[in-house]
C-alpha cells in the first residue's frame, strides 16, 4: 500500500514528505517530496546588499549556521580579493569547528531518538548548551549568528574565552566516550543500523554525495584536506572514514560513527587553533562598502553536512546579481531513494536519520 | 552455532553497559533551570529587543538602509534655520527632525547590522527577551517623540521608505 | 474477601437481603477496592516514570503541580484528559473504536483479582490462578487489533498488527518460564506458589536453583514485550508511527490506553514478584515477618519496576524482525531447556 510519511512527522527532521510504496513491511519505493520549507532564498537576496545576505545564509541550515555564513563570506572575499589576518582566520576556524561539533551532536541525539533511545538526545543537548553559551557571549545569539562578516568578524571574543574553551573541550571529550558506551556500542543499536541503508562507494560517487555520508561509504574526501581554505592546510587532523566494522561499508552505523569521530577531530583542531591565536583587530579588513567587481565566482567549503558551494554572479553593484547555493543535503536525498529500496519501514527512519538532513538547506 | 551464543553474550554485555552508564547519570545533578523563578543571566552582547535612544538619533536612516528585512520605518524633515541647535550626547549636531521612527520587531531578524551602522550608537540591541504580546501589531515600537511641522504625518506607519 | 464479607455483616438488615445480593456485594466491594488501589498505584507509577526518566537525562521532571516535586502531575493530566473533546473520526468503525480501550483496560485490570498481596489480602484464590493471569494477557491483544483496525489509519493498522504479532510471540516464552515455577510447586494457585517460597530469601524461586534464576530473566524480558515497553515498544514507536495503534485516540479514551499500559506493567511485575521473589513473604532466613506483607510485596514490585523503567531509558528499540528472532529463536529454546532442567530436578 502507499503510506504517506507526511510533512508532519516526528522523525523526518523537518517538513519532508516521503511517499512509501510498501508491500507489508518491506518498502518498494520511497519518493521524497520536498519544497515545504522553500523560502526563496536565492531570489530574496538579489534585493539585499552583500553584508545583509549573511543573516539569510544563517537560516538555510539553521543547525550549522556558522558554516553557512563562512561559505558565503569566503566566496565574496574570493571575488573581492580580500585577505584577512591570522586572528580572524583562527577565530573563524574555532567557530566553524565548534559549530560542527554542535551540529553533529544534534545529529547523534536525534538519531538516538529515532532509533528509540531517548537519553542520548538529552545528554547531547546538554553539552551543546555550553557551546551555544560560547556563541552567545561572543556574538549575542545562540543559533543564527550573523558573526562571519565580509572581511572580518562581528565581534572579537571576550577575554578569557580561550581558557574557558579549552576547559570545555577537556570536559567534553570523555563525554563522547560516554555517548559511545551508551549508544554507539550498544548491540541493539548496531543491529538496527549496521546492515541497513547501504550506500556503496560507487552509488555515492555517482550521485555526488559529499561529507560524512561519503566518508561513511569509505571514500576519503574532505574539502578541508583536498582543497584547503582558511589555513586548514596547516592544521593536523585525521579524516575519519567508515570502515565497515559491523557489516558492509556504507551502512548507517558507518555514517553515524564518522560523525562521532569527526567530533573528536574537531576538538583537536580547536586546540590547535587556540594555540595559534595571535592578537589582532578583527575589523581590520572589513570594507566600508562592499562593491565587488563584476564577475562570477564559485567556492566550496566543508559544512557539517557535506560540501557546501556558493556561486555568486556580481554585476558590480552593491547587491548580488545571482547567488546560487549548492546544498549537500539536496544531493544526498536522491541517494536516499536508492538506498531505501527493499528495506523495512523502521529502516527508512534509520536511514533518514543517518544521512542527517536539514530541510532548511534542501529547500532553501 | 558459536556465533549464536556470542551474539547473545554480546547483547547482554552491551545492554548492561548502557544501563550502567545511564544509572550513573541518575545520581548527577540536573541542569534544568526552573524558568520563571530561576532565570539565566543573559550576556551583555545578547541580541534581543531593539532600543533607540531617540535623543541621540540624528535621522541618518543608515539603520533602515542596512536592515535586510526592512523592519525600520523612518520619516524625517529638515529642521528650520530658526530653531535652536540640538546636539546628540557625543556632540554631533542633529539637523533632521525624526517624526516617525518605527521598528517592527515581528519583522526583525535580530542580525544586529543596524546597531553597527548607527553613527551615534543610539540604536542598541538589549538583552530583554520577554516581550510577547497578544496582537502582532503591538510589536511595532514607536520611538519618535517629535511631531512634524511642515508635513502632515500619515495616520498609520507605512513600511520602510527612505 | 472474607474480611469484607464479615464487615458487611455489620450493616443493619444485611441478612435480610436475598442470597444473590449477599453473594454479589462482597465481590463488587472488594473488586472496587482493588480497582481503586490499582488506579492509585498506576497514577503513582506514571509520576515515578517521569521522575526516573528525568533524572537519568539530567533534568528535573515534574516539579510544580501539587508542590513537592510535582506529585499531583498525573492527577492534573488525567483531569485534563477528561475535559478534552471526545473525537471519534468519521470514517472509523465506531463500535470497535469505542470498545477497544475498554477491552485493553479489562485485560490489564481483571487479572488483579488473583494477585496475593498479603496473607489474606487477595480478592479470590482461584485454583487456576496463574493460568487465569496468562489467559487474560491475551485479551489485550484483541483490544489492540480492534484499535488498530477501527481507526481507519494505515499507521494504526501497522501498529496494531505489530502489537498482535509481538504479544502473541512473547506469551509463549513467558508461559514456559512460568512453568518452571509451577513444576516444583505442583499447583497453579497463586497462594500455594507464595507459600512454597516462605521461610526466607533462600527459598525464593529466583535463588532456589539456577534454572529458575534464569527463568526469572526470561520472564522479565518476555513480560517487557507483553506490555509494549522499550526495547519492545514497536507498537507505539513514537518516532516511527507517530503513536502506533492509539494515534487516533484522544481525551479519556487515550487515557484508558495509557493507564492500561501502566496497569499491565504493574501486573506483570506483581506476577514476577509472586512467582520468583516470594510474594509477600519475608526476606529473613527465619521467615519472621518484620515488615507487613503488602508493604514488602509492593517494595519488591517497585524494585522490578525501577529496573523496567531504567531499561526503557537506556536502550534503543528492536526492529520487528529482530524482535521475532529474539522471541522464537532465543527465548523459546532457552526456556524449553530450563523446563527440562527443572523437570529433571523434580524427578531426581
Amino acid at each position: 500500500m502507499t503510506l504517506n510519511m507526511g510533512p508532519q512527522h516526528p522523525s523526518t527532521h523537518g517538513v519532508l514528505r516521503l511517499e512509501l510504496k510498501t508491500d507489508g513491511e518491506i518498502v518498494a519505493d520511497a519518493i521524497p517530496h520536498i519544497g515545504y520549507l522553500h523560502r526563496c532564498f536565492e531570489k530574496l537576496v538579489e534585493n539585499v546588499e552583500y553584508p545583509g545576505v549573511v543573516p539569510f545564509t544563517d537560516r538555510m541550515d539553521y543547525c550549522a549556521a556558522m558554516n553557512m555564513e563562512l561559505g558565503y563570506v569566503l566566496t565574496v572575499e574570493k571575488l573581492m580579493g580580500i585577505h584577512v589576518n591570522n586572528r580572524v582566520r583562527c577565530l573563524r576556524i574555532i567557530m566553524a569547528e565548534l559549530d560542527r561539533i554542535s551540529s553533529h551532536l544534534i545529529a547523534a541525539g536525534t538519531y538516538g531518538n529515532d532509533i528509540g533511545s531517548f537519553t542520548p538526545f538529552m545528554w547531547c543537548f546538554r553539552d551543546r548548551e555550553t557551546i551555544l553559551d560560547f556563541f552567545e557571549e561572543t556574538c549575542g545569539a545562540r543559533l543564527l549568528y550573523n558573526y562571519n562578516w565580509i572581511g572580518g568578524l562581528m565581534f572579537d571574543v571576550k577575554p578569557g574565552f580561550e581558557k574557558r574553551l579549552i576547559e570545555f573541550i577537556d570536559y567534553f571529550e570523555p563525554q563522547v566516550d560516554n555517548l559511545n558506551k551508551l549508544l554507539s556500542d550498544n548491540f541493539i543499536f548496531i543491529r538496527r543500523t549496521a546492515n541497513v541503508g547501504i550506500i556503496s562507494p560507487e552509488l555515492a560517487k555517482s550521485y555526488g554525495v559529499t561529507g560524512p555520508n561519503l566518508r561513511g561509504s569509505g571514500i576519503k574526501f574532505d574539502v578541508r584536506k583536498d582543497e584547503p581554505y582558511l589555513g586548514y592546510e596547516d592544521f593536523d587532523f585525521e579524516v575519519p572514514v567508515g570502515l565497515g566494522e559491523y557489516g558492509p561499508v556504507g551502512s548507517c552505523w558507518d555514517r553515524y560513527m564518522v560523525r562521532i569521530r569527526e567530533v573528536k577531530e574537531s576538538c583537536k583542531i580547536i586546540r590547535q587553533a587556540v594555540a595559534r591565536l595571535t592578537p589582532g583587530d578583527v575589523h581590520e579588513s572589513i570594507p566600508k562598502r562592499v562593491k565587488p567587481p563584476a564577475g562570477e565566482v564559485y567556492m566550496r567549503t566543508e559544512c557539517p553536512r557535506g560540501e557546501l558551494g556558493y556561486y555568486i554572479v556580481s554585476d558590480g553593484s552593491t547587491k548580488p546579481y545571482r547567488v546560487k547555493v549548492k546544498s549537500p543535503c539536496f544531493t544526498v536525498m536522491s541517494a536516499f531513494r536508492e538506498a531505501s529500496r527493499g528495506t523495512m519501514i523502521a529502516d527508512i527512519i534509520a536511514i533518514l536519520g543517518s544521512i542527517d538532513i536539514v530541510l532548511g538547506e534542501i529547500d532553501r | 552455532m558459536l556465533s549464536y551464543f556470542k551474539d547473545i553474550g554480546l547483547g547482554i554485555i552491551t545492554v548492561l553497559n548502557s544501563m550502567w552508564v545511564a544509572c550513573r547519570h541518575f545520581f548527577t545533578r540536573s541542569v534544568t533551570l526552573q524558568y520563571p523563578t530561576e532565570k539565566w543571566t543573559m550576556p551583555e552582547r545578547a541580541r534581543a529587543k531593539l532600543f533607540n535612544k531617540i535623543e541621540d538619533c540624528i535621522g541618518c536612516s543608515q539603520c533602515a538602509r542596512v536592515c535586510p528585512t526592512r523592519c525600520i520605518t523612518i520619516k524625517t524633515e529638515k529642521r528650520g534655520k530658526d530653531e535652536p541647535e540640538i546636539l546628540a550626547s557625543d556632540g554631533t549636531p542633529i539637523k533632521l527632525r525624526t517624526y516617525i521612527y518605527d521598528i517592527d520587531m515581528a519583522l526583525c531578524c535580530y542580525c544586529g547590522l543596524c546597531t553597527f551602522s548607527c553613527p551615534t550608537h543610539c540604536l542598541q540591541m538589549t538583552p530583554a527577551y520577554e516581550y510577547s504580546v497578544y496582537a502582532i501589531k503591538d510589536h511595532i515600537y514607536q520611538f519618535a517623540k517629535e511631531k512634524p511641522l511642515s508635513v502632515r504625518a500619515p495616520a498609520e506607519p507605512t513600511t520602510a521608505s527612505f | 474477601m472474607q474480611s469484607i464479607a464479615q464487615l458487611l455483616q455489620l450493616i443493619p438488615k444485611y441478612d435480610t437481603l436475598p442470597e444473590i445480593w449477599r453473594l454479589l456485594i462482597p465481590i463488587l466491594v472488594s473488586c472496587l477496592l482493588f480497582f481503586a488501589l490499582m488506579a492509585l498505584a498506576v497514577l503513582f507509577l506514571v509520576w515515578l516514570e517521569r521522575k526516573i526518566s528525568a533524572h537519568i537525562q539530567d533534568r528535573l521532571g515534574p516539579m510544580y503541580v501539587g508542590g513537592w516535586h510535582g506529585w499531583a502531575q498525573t492527577l492534573a493530566d488525567a483531569l485534563k484528559l477528561l475535559l478534552k473533546e471526545d473525537i471519534v473520526p468519521d470514517a472509523t468503525d465506531k463500535l470497535l473504536f469505542k470498545m477497544a480501550p475498554f477491552i485493553v483496560f479489562l485485560g490489564a485490570f481483571a487479572a488483579y483479582v488473583v494477585i496475593p498481596f498479603g496473607v489474606s489480602s487477595i480478592v479470590t484464590d482461584l485454583n487456576i490462578g496463574i493460568l487465569y493471569v496468562v489467559a487474560l494477557g491475551s485479551l489485550s491483544v484483541v483490544g489492540i487489533i480492534m484499535a488498530g483496525w477501527a481507526s481507519n489509519n494505515k499507521y494504526s493498522l501497522y501498529g496494531g498488527m505489530r502489537a498482535a504479532a509481538q504479544i502473541i510471540s512473547y506469551e509463549i516464552p513467558a508461559a514456559v518460564a512460568i512453568m518452571t515455577v509451577i513444576i516444583p510447586v505442583g499447583s497453579l494457585s497463586m497462594v500455594d506458589i507464595v507459600n512454597a517460597q516462605s521461610g526466607g530469601i533462600q527459598n525464593w524461586f529466583i535463588f532456589r536453583n539456577p534454572f529458575t534464576f534464569l527463568a526469572f530473566f526470561i520472564y522479565f524480558i518476555a513480560s517487557l514485550a507483553e506490555v509494549n515497553r522499550t526495547p519492545f515498544d514497536i507498537p507505539e514507536a513514537e518516532s516511527e508511527l507517530v503513536a502506533g495503534f492509539h494515534t487516533e485516540y484522544s481525551g479519556m479514551r487515550f487515557a484508558f490506553f495509557f493507564l492500561a499500559e501502566y496497569a499491565n506493567m504493574l501486573l506483570v511485575t506483581c506476577v514476577a514478584t509472586t512467582l520468583f521473589l516470594g510474594g509477600w513473604t519475608s526476606v529473613l532466613p527465619g521467615g519472621s515477618q518484620l515488615i507487613p506483607g503488602p508493604i514488602l510485596f509492593f517494595l519488591k514490585a517497585f524494585a522490578i519496576i525501577f529496573v523496567q523503567m531504567w531499561l526503557r531509558w537506556s536502550v534503543p528499540r528492536l526492529r520487528v524482525d529482530q524482535l521475532m528472532y529474539l522471541s522464537w529463536k532465543v527465548l523459546l529454546p532457552i526456556s524449553f531447556a530450563l523446563v527440562l532442567g527443572v523437570g529433571w530436578l523434580a524427578v531426581r
